[in-house]
């Protein structure tokens, strides 16, 4: 089975997009570990790491995601991470801003996938089927 | 008249406890120097010599329990994956079941570690890494390590599942003395460590009573069931949960300062208080154990010469206190001197600053912290650990307590302190001692008799 991690990362407390997450992602037969809400790049990590996951799904709605995102794959990478795919959606920036730009900057800090406010998750179900197939 | 004995093989003594069934109270206790280098039935007999000619009465002995810390306790190593994690869970699954956890390994073992590992002294390892369906290359290249150096002493594998095939075929091309468990952290941050408990105490009974002179001991007593700390554990347990319709004290804490090693045991699940609280790190045991290796009276009094600033030691001294100490010389002298006894006044006081620290330090390392976190939506709080602020008893144990007149006011230490107020300690517990020294002998009664041991626990408690 394919485990994936998911959590909010951040001094971020949106606990219900979580919740709902995870449900999707296990109806769609991922094996789910959540680490929750106010969770840091660490711990999504150290589960990773321990979980054999295969992606990380990073959420984050309140703003300071670019700030606690930075030189997450950089630590990923350290920790022997660097086939992990990374996955980010959400209120990823402060205000409003050019999606186009936002998801260059995220590519650029390593992400793979970069999600827009309000998009589905099932989209995201679809590209990780697409990157597993290929691993 | 129903006499059963307790016995317990020290480092240094033999205790023995006896308990009359029928009337429900303690006959008398006894001790002697234990005697594991030639025969440890010695040590025993002289002790029931001392225990028969105080209590003549004893005329018959219904039946023997006894446990063992004698030869330097249960040596374990424990190996896992990520520290936080399944390093974490080994270690307590190691702490619960008496052990003393000497070796620690994360990630990958180099051929360095396995080389320490083999010339240490450890008598058993048990191997972690990778929840079930996780990580399993981790754990396979630990068990190839393992066989490569062709370690002597048993192996309890206790990590992925799905590990576990090629690990018994390394295992067993390599003969290596093996067993395995469950996984002791099947899930992320979910504890299950009950059956490599189990494992352990098997392998001590089994095998290590052997290794250390003790197994001559079964000739007399049948069973030597445990290690001397789960004993503590096991009653502390019974203590607070009670048994049928006996009540047990709730939430408890009970704390062990001995001349090498402070142990605190907390029965409780330390969940947070407040709704604000997110917890943090790996599910706590219930009854969770941790041992201070550099917290004791006499064998690591020298350890406090580098934890503890003279600016800080001499807080600990009494307000009215008016001798001049020589922190470093008194510290070393009871290092080098182990069977040391204060006979002065001066002697006395130091003695009880060291136990103060003991009690202060080895709270602070057991209870769980609150950390603050200013989110958008106001103030958030991580807990790592057990929230022991509710905790309505705290138990004191072990030679420098339980013969000391000022025994409550050491303990006092445990407390809430104004200077660390991100530390979940009790704020308000009633302070026991162990007047009679039988924690552990009440453990090993727990395990036939509960209710007999629960009912001594609540009486001879102070």
């Amino acid at each position: 089975m394919s485990t994936v991690v998911i959590g909010v990362i951040g001094a971020d407390v949106h606990a219900v997009g979580n919740k709902i997450i995870e449900y999707v992602l296990k109806e769609n037969g991922f094996d789910v570990v959540n680490v929750g809400v106010l969770s840091t790049q660490e711990d999504f990590i150290n589960a990773a790491i321990e979980t054999d996951a295969k992606a990380i799904l990073v959420s984050s709605l309140y703003g300071h995601g670019e700030i606690d995102c930075r030189y997450f794959k950089e630590k990923c990478v350290e920790a022997g991470l660097e086939h992990v795919k990374l996955y980010v959606g959400g209120n990823i920036v402060v205000g409003k801003q050019d999606f186009e730009e936002v998801k260059k900057r995220f590519h650029e800090m390593g992400f793979d996938r970069v999600y827009a406010p309000g998009q589905k998750i099932e989209d995201a179900i679809k590209d990780l089927k697409e990157d597993f197939e290929n691993l | 008249m129903k006499a059963y004995l307790l016995v317990d093989f020290g480092s240094t003594y033999t205790k023995l406890t006896c308990v009359d069934l029928d009337d429900e109270y303690i006959i008398g206790t006894a001790k002697a120097p234990t005697t594991v280098l030639t025969n440890v039935l010695d040590g025993y007999e002289k002790a029931l010599s001392y225990l028969i000619s105080d209590h003549p009465e004893i005329t018959e002995i219904e039946g023997i329990s006894a446990c063992s810390s004698a030869a330097g306790g249960l040596k374990m190593a424990a190996i896992g994956l990520i520290e936080e994690l399944t390093v974490e869970a080994a270690k307590r699954a190691c702490l619960g079941a008496g052990a003393l956890v000497t070796k620690v390994y994360s990630h990958h073992m180099t051929n360095d570690e396995a080389k320490e590992l083999v010339d240490s002294d450890i008598d058993i390892v048990l191997l972690a890494g990778g929840t079930d369906g996780g990580n399993k290359e981790c754990i396979i290249h630990n068990a190839k390590k393992i066989a490569q150096v062709k370690l002597k002493v048993p192996i309890i594998v206790a990590g992925n599942k799905d590990a576990r095939d090629e690990i018994k075929s390394i295992f067993d091309e390599a003969n290596i003395e093996y067993v395995i468990v469950k996984n002791v952290m099947p899930k992320l941050k979910k504890l299950d460590v009950a059956e490599a408990k189990h494992a352990i105490r098997s392998i001590f009974i089994d095998k290590i009573i052997e290794a250390k002179g003790i197994k001559k001991a079964q000739e007399r007593i049948k069973d030597i069931i445990m290690p001397t700390p789960e004993a503590v554990l096991k009653a502390a347990e019974l203590l607070s949960n009670g048994y049928e319709d006996e009540e047990g004290y709730g939430e408890l804490i009970v704390i062990d300062i001995g001349g090498a090693t402070t142990d605190v045991h907390s029965v409780g699940k330390g969940n947070p208080k407040r709704t604000e609280v997110i917890m943090k790190g790996l599910e706590e045991p219930f009854a969770k154990r941790t041992v201070e290796g550099d917290l004791g009276m006499r064998y690591s009094a020298n350890a406090l010469l580098s934890l503890v600033s003279d600016y800080e030691f001499k807080h600990y001294f009494d307000e009215n206190d008016t001798c001049n100490h020589n922190i470093e010389t008194s510290l070393k002298r009871r290092t080098k001197k182990v069977e040391f006894i204060p006979r002065t006044k001066d002697e006395d006081e130091f003695d009880k600053a060291i136990a103060k620290i003991c009690a202060d330090v080895s709270m602070s390392r057991h209870v769980g912290q609150i950390e603050v976190v200013h989110t958008p939506l106001g103030d958030m709080f991580y807990q790592t650990g057990k929230d022991l602020s509710g905790v309505k008893y705290v138990i004191g144990t072990g030679g420098v307590l339980i013969n000391h007149k000022d025994a409550k006011q050491i303990l006092k230490h445990v407390t809430k302190k104004s200077a660390r107020t991100l530390e979940l300690r009790p704020e308000n517990p009633s302070i026991l001692i162990d007047r009679s020294y039988i924690m552990a002998a009440m453990g090993l009664l727990s395990q036939s008799y509960p209710k007999t041991a629960l009912k001594l626990l609540k009486q001879y408690l102070l």
